[in-house]
């Protein structure tokens, strides 16, 4: 066993460290002319392992630093980045950004959030557990996670390996309003990815377990045998011939397409008019029963943040009430530009949540009846301007709710408007490993195309 | 001209740290106090700029500096990685302790002496960032937003980029590699939305290469993408939905050339078939094509993104023939998995940056052309799909199955290219799609510049290329049953 090199990544340095460099930044732009500024300063550090087949593959050390400014000559901006945490880094940056500045066109609606909306305090979310475990240890838990996908069945010939990855990050955001924040998170996760092997050909799948506390993930021998499960279950896998049938969504597929929902509701995608839920503000977008709220503020989640990424103090909302579209995914200069006011967005969407339905998996199949249920999706067919929507998938053909055979090379294709307006149930099993929380989703009726 | 791209690193690189060969030397012996078989350094500072256009006026530009030292040591299938934003000699022996860990004490490799080849630059050393003022740079993009406009009154949005990256790289490895590399890269891209009739469609259009801004200032080639970005969104505006199911499928010339990147290119990367896991592993010598069919991947061609004069190993890139008449010839190799295969490194190990491993990956993969007439091979379909420009692609390597999603495309009726259908996503089997290649054009394309690759996480910049193809059936993925 290789030897085990102290903790498991490099110590984060003080937050206090981080502010002074924030501080020395917005000084360095005031200095060098600039009307208003803002800064962020991150520092992050991992330690990640593959093992395959029993043994190391690899064992990488990460550490990286980060300092980006975006300067305001009146409403003029410009934005510069580096590594280098050094003072004439940080005067060549500013200098970088400030030369920029001079050159871009006034922006009426550029600059920083409104002083009202900046977070006041920045409270605790419980999003910083620190793993302390040695390479030697994290090797150990790959190799326990492919063991057990290895294990459960002679047909998982192969592997592509079982991986531990742990990070902790720092970051200090702050701008010329006075607004000065950061906070420490960490994010460790566990996977495995096998390969089951007939006589027909290899089919591979994978799991995974993520988490900001070591605490809140599953065990190696359950992603293992999960993974090996999903692998197995592909083995002669078939085609289907062109139909139009209901489709069930996996969650974790679900997850993206509320991720497609959230990138056309983004103020970029609005002011630009290149997204087909345009003017659809309190209108029904989704059935009556579907509520997606967004809740930034839940202990321990891997989407929350006390504020946006410029310092605006996230809140509690719902995005969907009952169907109907109820705010936008805003940042200051979007919400500007649509006459609106931010919605704390700026990085991004914290922690949607689709309410959960009632029905397990086994039930939505039981409501699917005759249908595809689409395990993994292939490639990005989504036009978001028009709301078209292709993919490539696999999964298994289901009729009257019972699984009968595992089919891919087959797309499925539709219009994000209708496959929305055409949700049939939520499912009660939530994936929770990202920043939107969602069940299945059954889809009343899409185009599967094959053979 | 050959420039001595080896002494530029140098000066750029470990000049300002003070670092020497003896430093280099020093790191290296490092390593190799372990079991390792070999080791090596990668110093790189990377320097990027991009400025934005959009409501006619340039808002938004930022410029970057990268650098660091990656530093890796290899044991068997074993590697140990750290990495150290600091080009200094403190920083440079903390990483190599870090990466060494990965084996025990007691090697038996030894240093070699520095050896490095040279050959003609496949491109000027230059810094694209300085190739234009940033008053010429305003200028150039409000040239092609005025130019979009002045296309069509159904043009709403304008939104232009224009991007450049110089990369300076060293790579100092144990077996006595010292290679160095000065890499420019551009990149212009023109995204347009129309509207008629309550209708809204974009269309999108860009590209570039190893050279310096002035490339898009010559043959019109700026104007050039801002008028294709609004034909294509025009044409949009007609189309009808697509067909779903298989159909007899020809592919334009140039970009589609994706196919042949997720198809096929994917499938023999190294990695992948020294573990066993691509549908292509074992398969050497069998045939996975029709004989109409010879694939390469050439990392040699002048000023292409895709292109480098060495990779990120220092191994000097080639042309390596992935098919050759229909029969699977090679796959592409770094080091690490070319030993393991007993086989030669094919200058295809590459990495997104000092703080990414090196991984088999493509360079300019493309299609030898035939001798078909592409006129002649339209009017031989009765019924089917012309897709000429896509979007992206993916592929599973272990089932084969692969997609690439079609952004322009029209319907072939008896022979006859007829309305354009919307967007859809293709799909089929890496290792038998080619089988149904039934004819091949004349009239071989690259694409413009624009590609980059996916994988495990890392994005390096390809390109691609193929004449007009045939293939008799394809899926579909429109909505039309
Ligand atoms: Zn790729």
């Amino acid at each position: 066993m290789p030897e085990a090199i102290a903790p498991t990544t490099a110590p984060l340095p003080a937050r206090e460290h981080l502010e002074t460099l924030v501080g020395d930044i917005l000084a360095e732009a005031r200095a060098q002319g600039a009307t208003a500024a803002e800064a962020a300063v991150s520092f992050g550090s991992a330690l990640t392992v593959t093992v395959r087949l029993g043994e190391v593959e690899t064992l990488e050390h990460h550490r990286q630093r980060g300092l980006a400014v975006t300067v305001y000559h009146g409403r003029s901006r410009g934005s510069a980045s580096t590594a280098d945490w050094r003072p004439e880094a940080i005067r060549d940056t500013v200098q970088s950004a400030c030369a920029i500045a001079r050159h871009t066109a006034a922006d009426p609606y550029a600059g920083l959030a409104d002083p009202e909306r900046l977070a006041r305090e920045i409270p605790d979310l419980d999003l910083y557990h620190p793993w302390t475990l040695s390479a030697g240890e994290a090797i150990e838990l790959a190799r326990e996670c492919e063991a057990a996908a290895l294990a459960l069945d002679p047909r998982i010939r192969n592997s592509e390996g079982g991986g531990v990855a742990t990070r902790a990050g720092l970051v200090v955001y702050g701008n010329s309003h006075g607004f000065c924040g950061g906070y420490p998170t960490t994010r460790h996760s566990l996977n495995c990815s096998v390969i089951a092997q007939d006589t027909e050909g290899m089919q591979r799948n994978h799991w995974y377990t993520v988490g900001r506390d070591r605490d809140d993930l599953e065990t190696p021998v359950a992603v293992g045998q999960q993974a090996a499960r999903r692998a197995l279950r592909r083995l002669g896998s078939r085609r289907l011939e062109t139909r139009r049938v209901p489709v069930l969504f996996a969650p974790e597929l679900a997850r993206g397409l509320i991720g497609h929902f959230v990138a056309a509701i983004r103020g970029g995608a609005l002011y630009r008019k290149a997204s087909f839920l345009l003017d659809r503000l309190g209108t029904p977008v989704f059935p009556e029963f579907v509520t997606i709220r967004e809740r930034p503020r839940l202990p321990g989640a891997l989407g929350s943040a006390p504020f946006d990424s410029e310092g605006v103090a996230t809140a509690d909302r719902d995005v969907v009430a009952n169907g109907v579209l109820q705010g936008y995914v805003l940042d200051s200069y979007s919400a500007r530009r649509l006459g609106m006011r931010t919605t704390g967005n700026a990085g991004g969407a914290h922690n949607l949540i689709v309410e959960p339905g009632p029905l397990g998996h086994e039930e939505l199949l039981r409501q699917l009846d005759t249908g595809l249920w689409v395990t993994e999706l292939l490639g990005h067919g989504v036009n978001l301007v028009t709301g078209d929507y292709s993919r490539g998938a696999s999964g298994f053909w289901v009729e009257k709710g019972r699984i009968q055979y595992p089919v891919h090379e087959i797309t499925i294709a539709g219009h994000l408007n209708e496959m929305f307006e055409g949700v049939a149930a939520v499912g009660g099993d939530v994936d929770v490993r990202g920043g939107i929380r969602c069940g299945s989703l059954l889809l009343e009726r899409m185009t599967v195309a094959g053979e | 001209m050959t420039t001595d791209t080896l002494v530029l690193a140098r000066q750029q690189l470990l000049a300002p740290a003070g670092l020497g060969e003896n430093d280099l030397h020093r790191t290296l012996a490092c390593l190799l106090d372990h079991a390792i078989d070999g080791g090596d350094l990668y110093f790189q500072q990377r320097r990027a700029e991009s400025w934005g256009l959009e409501d006619g006026q340039v808002k938004n530009a930022s410029h970057a500096i990268q650098q660091g030292v990656g530093v890796r040591a290899v044991s068997g299938e074993k590697t140990g990685f750290a990495y150290s934003d600091e080009i200094v000699p403190p920083a440079l022996l903390e990483a190599a302790t870090a990466a060494r860990s990965i084996a025990r004490s007691g090697g038996e490799a030894r240093l070699q002496v520095w050896r490095s080849a040279q050959r003609p630059a496949l491109y000027e050393p230059l810094d694209p960032l300085e190739t234009l003022s940033a008053n010429a740079k305003v200028r150039l993009l409000e040239a092609v937003d005025a130019e979009a406009r002045r296309q069509d009154p159904r043009v709403t949005q304008v939104m232009v980029s224009l991007a450049a990256v110089r990369d300076t790289i060293l790579v100092a490895g144990s077996d006595g590699t010292l290679a160095g590399d000065l890499r420019p890269l551009v990149r212009l891209n023109v995204s347009v939305i129309v509207e008629h009739g309550g209708r809204r469609e974009q269309g999108s259009s860009g590209g570039g290469g190893r050279v310096g801004y002035g490339w898009f200032l010559d043959q019109d080639r700026a104007l050039g993408h801002a008028r294709e970005a609004v034909r294509q969104a025009l044409i949009n505006l007609d189309a009808v939905p697509a067909p779903a199911g298989t159909l007899t499928v020809v592919l334009g010339p140039g970009w589609p050339g994706i196919l042949l990147h997720e198809a096929i290119g994917h499938g023999l990367e190294g990695d992948f078939n020294r573990k066993g896991t691509s549908a292509f592993s074992g398969r050497i010598g069998e045939r996975v094509a029709a004989p109409l069919c010879t694939v390469v991947d050439d990392g040699t061609l002048a000023n292409r993104r895709g292109s480098l004069n060495i990779d990120d190993e220092g191994t000097p890139t080639q042309c390596t023939t992935l098919i050759e008449r229909g029969v699977l010839k090679g796959y592409l190799q770094d080091t690490l998995n070319a030993r393991l295969m007993k086989a030669a490194p094919t200058g295809n190990g590459r990495r997104e940056s000092y703080a990414h491993l090196p991984l088999p990956r493509m360079t300019n993969t493309y299609m030898l052309p035939g001798e078909h007439d592409p006129a002649e091979i339209l009017a031989s379909v009765e019924r089917g799909l012309y897709a000429v420009n896509f979007g992206g692609g993916q592929v599973d390597i272990t089932s084969g199955k692969f997609v690439f999603s079609a952004s322009e495309a029209y319907l072939i009726e008896n022979g006859r290219v007829t309305r354009p259908v919307k967007g859809a996503t293709l799909i089929g089997n890496g290792p038998d799609v080619l089988t149904k290649v039934s004819m091949v054009g004349n009239d071989l394309q690259f694409d413009a510049g624009v590609g980059t690759c996916g994988k495990d996480g890392q994005s390096v910049p390809v390109g691609v290329g193929q004449p007009t193809l045939k293939i008799e059936a394809l899926t579909v993925g429109g909505t039309q049953a």
